[in-house]
């Protein structure tokens, strides 16, 4: 490519590269300060001291939630959900999109089912209605009210509908005329193509159900029951740690501050563990998804 | 008997003996799932929209509370609160997408003049990694530096600047909601037109070189009209989201001192109705979010199909 090196050009370049990193580092800073902040102690903390770099460093916030019994019960709750969430989502997703991707010949009724899945995209009843409808199923307090809701969920099954609109009609064909059922076709032909937007979309789930927390507060009536966002979310509010006064907080070097950093760090990990692997399908797989036939 | 075993044998015959319908029964059975789901958790709540005509009394159930027509409309529509909480959504919302595309725009287009691929990439990842993160758990950072002890009221006073109450002045709040959004969701939002920028020609930006253009006018003459159609496209839909002013942002960030400008309708209905009680009336409000907000979604995928050929099927 013709380039030809202008003093504006030069002076363009350094500005863009310098105010990228400015940027990035923008992203970034505000998670290392509360890194900073978990690891720094009860003084250093309380003062306002702490910027990029642990004071008086100390792992006693960490140690905290580790013994912190209603912690870790909610991190299991948190995986418990994502999993199971993301497993019956995955379950549903191409079952649907399947049907829905047949393009002539279609079979009676198809359109239907569109509009009754976009209908749901465009509207919906709202909190109260959503919420009494749980509460009269008597999923409060499991782990259901949390994983099915949702499970049918219409920008996933149109993503995975694109893509199989997008596998050669070849091979759908060539089985047909060889006998192949439906079923046939999906299970043995269609899902084995499709594992690139499969990853995607368990990804998509898995972080989505790791993410939610208002559901959590809205369902779970024991703080015991929540998720572990849920209960970051109380420890949020809460101005303090009501189990331990504060003569102990000193003591132990922890503060509320100190003790919320570290959960929130703690929270962040998974997200920051299938991160790589999410930014290396969800692009493709949201391309993949906007690509019409 | 025999008639009626003839005449539905018939039947039987005409539908399930079909060779069209047998092979296509197994396409019904794989929507079973989406619609018992669809039917249990989307339709059933719209069903009980029907709340919105009572005064809802969680001791006499759905079928027992007494039925109002309108009231709760018309309490909506003379309640100053209401419309209130109507103007924050719209104001947070509005600023909310034309920040965020602005942004979205100008970074994609700024990434695009970078030429060192590693460099490009990593302030890509990095840009974008804010979008997954819950609000539980940015909004408790933003709680915790944005303080007025906080870190970056810390930075402004070094500057030797007033600090400023991010979240505890009415005035600034939305301003915050609206910058914080824009700082969690720009990277994600840069992604659909950093894709268009790579679909445009780059024969046109080497002829555009050969004519002697300057940079500035290859972004101007060549770069913006190849993404114009994506900007239509965004716009458009961004339309439809005009009622939601982010449920999950506002109800980690805000606080009692800034209900006269932070509090939206989705904040306010599950005050009302589930913190407050009044079932209907917290239904009806939202109703009118649901209804107006399915109006403003059609006309946005209608002008996205109109203006840029855009269809989710």
């Amino acid at each position: 490519m013709v380039e030809e090196r202008t003093l504006g050009s030069v002076l363009f370049d350094i500005f863009n590269y310098a105010f990228l990193a400015i940027v990035s580092l923008l992203c970034i800073l505000p998670f290392v300060h509360i890194l900073a902040v978990s690891l720094s102690g009860y003084f250093a903390v309380r003062g306002d001291f702490v910027t990029l770099w642990p004071i008086d460093f100390t792992t006693a916030n960490y140690e905290e939630i580790v013994r912190d019994a209603q912690f870790r019960a909610s991190f299991l709750i948190s995986v418990a959900r994502a999993l199971g969430g993301t497993a019956i989502t995955l379950l549903i997703t191409p079952l649907a999109a399947y049907p829905l991707s047949l393009e002539r010949p279609g079979f009676p009724g198809q359109q239907v089912a569109k509009v009754i899945l976009i209908l749901c995209m465009f509207f919906s009843g709202g909190l109260i209605p959503f919420y009494l409808v749980i509460t009269g199923l008597g999923m409060t307090n499991t782990l259901w009210a949390l994983i099915l809701p949702g499970t049918a969920n219409g920008f996933f099954i149109i993503i995975m509908l694109n893509y199989f609109r997008g596998l050669p009609r070849e091979i759908s064909e060539a089985a047909m005329i060889d006998g192949a059922s439906h079923l046939d076709i999906l299970f043995r032909i269609y899902l084995p193509l499709s594992r690139p937007v499969l990853a995607t979309l368990a990804l998509f789930s898995a972080v989505n159900h790791w993410n939610s927390w208002f559901d959590g507060i809205l369902f779970m009536r024991d703080v015991s029951r929540m998720p572990l966002t849920s209960y970051l979310q109380m420890q949020i509010i809460a101005a303090t740690s009501q189990h331990l006064n504060p003569l102990v907080q000193q003591k132990l070097q922890l503060t509320h501050r100190g003790l919320v950093s570290a959960q929130v760090f703690v929270a962040l990990i998974p997200i920051l563990c299938v991160y790589p692997f999410l930014q290396r399908y969800f692009i493709h797989g949201l391309t993949l998804g906007s690509v019409k036939g | 008997m025999a008639v009626i075993a003839g005449f539905g044998g018939r039947i039987w015959q005409k539908t399930f003996g079909n060779w069209r319908f047998r092979r296509n029964f197994p396409l019904y059975l794989m929507l079973v799932p989406m619609l018992i789901s669809l039917a249990v958790f989307n339709y059933a709540p719209m069903y009980g929209l029907l709340i919105a005509f009572q005064e809802y009394d969680p001791l006499l159930g759905f079928k027992g509370s007494p039925f109002v027509g309108l009231l709760q409309f018309q309490r909506l529509f003379s309640d100053p609160d209401v419309r209130n909480v109507i103007r924050n959504t719209v104001v947070i919302a509005t600023g909310k997408i034309i920040l965020g595309q602005l942004v979205s725009i100008g970074f994609a287009l700024l990434l695009n003049e970078v030429r060192v691929r590693w460099y490009k990439r990593s302030v890509q990842t990095i840009s974008y990694v804010l979008h997954f993160v819950s609000w539980v758990i940015y909004g408790g950072i933003l709680l915790d530096v944005l303080r007025l002890s906080g870190i970056v009221n810390r930075a402004i006073a070094a500057l030797g600047l007033q600090p400023v109450s991010f979240l505890g002045n009415p005035r600034v709040f939305p301003l915050t909601m609206i910058v914080t959004d824009a700082f969690k969701g720009f990277g994600f939002g840069a992604i659909i037109y950093l894709a268009a920028l790579t679909s445009i020609d780059p024969t046109l930006h080497e002829a555009a070189a050969v004519d002697g253009a300057t940079r500035w006018q290859r972004i101007r003459y060549v770069t913006l009209p190849g993404i114009a159609p994506t900007i239509v496209l965004m716009t458009s839909l961004s339309l439809g989201s005009i009622l939601n002013a982010g449920f999950e942002q506002i109800l980690v960030l805000y606080n009692q001192v800034v209900y006269s400008t932070g509090d939206i309708i989705d904040t306010y209905v599950y005050r009302a109705s589930l913190l407050g009680y009044q079932f209907s009336f917290g239904t009806a409000v939202g109703m009118f979010k649901s209804v107006v907000g399915f109006g403003l979604l059609s006309l946005s995928y209608w002008l996205a199909d109109r203006f840029a050929n855009y269809r989710i099927f």
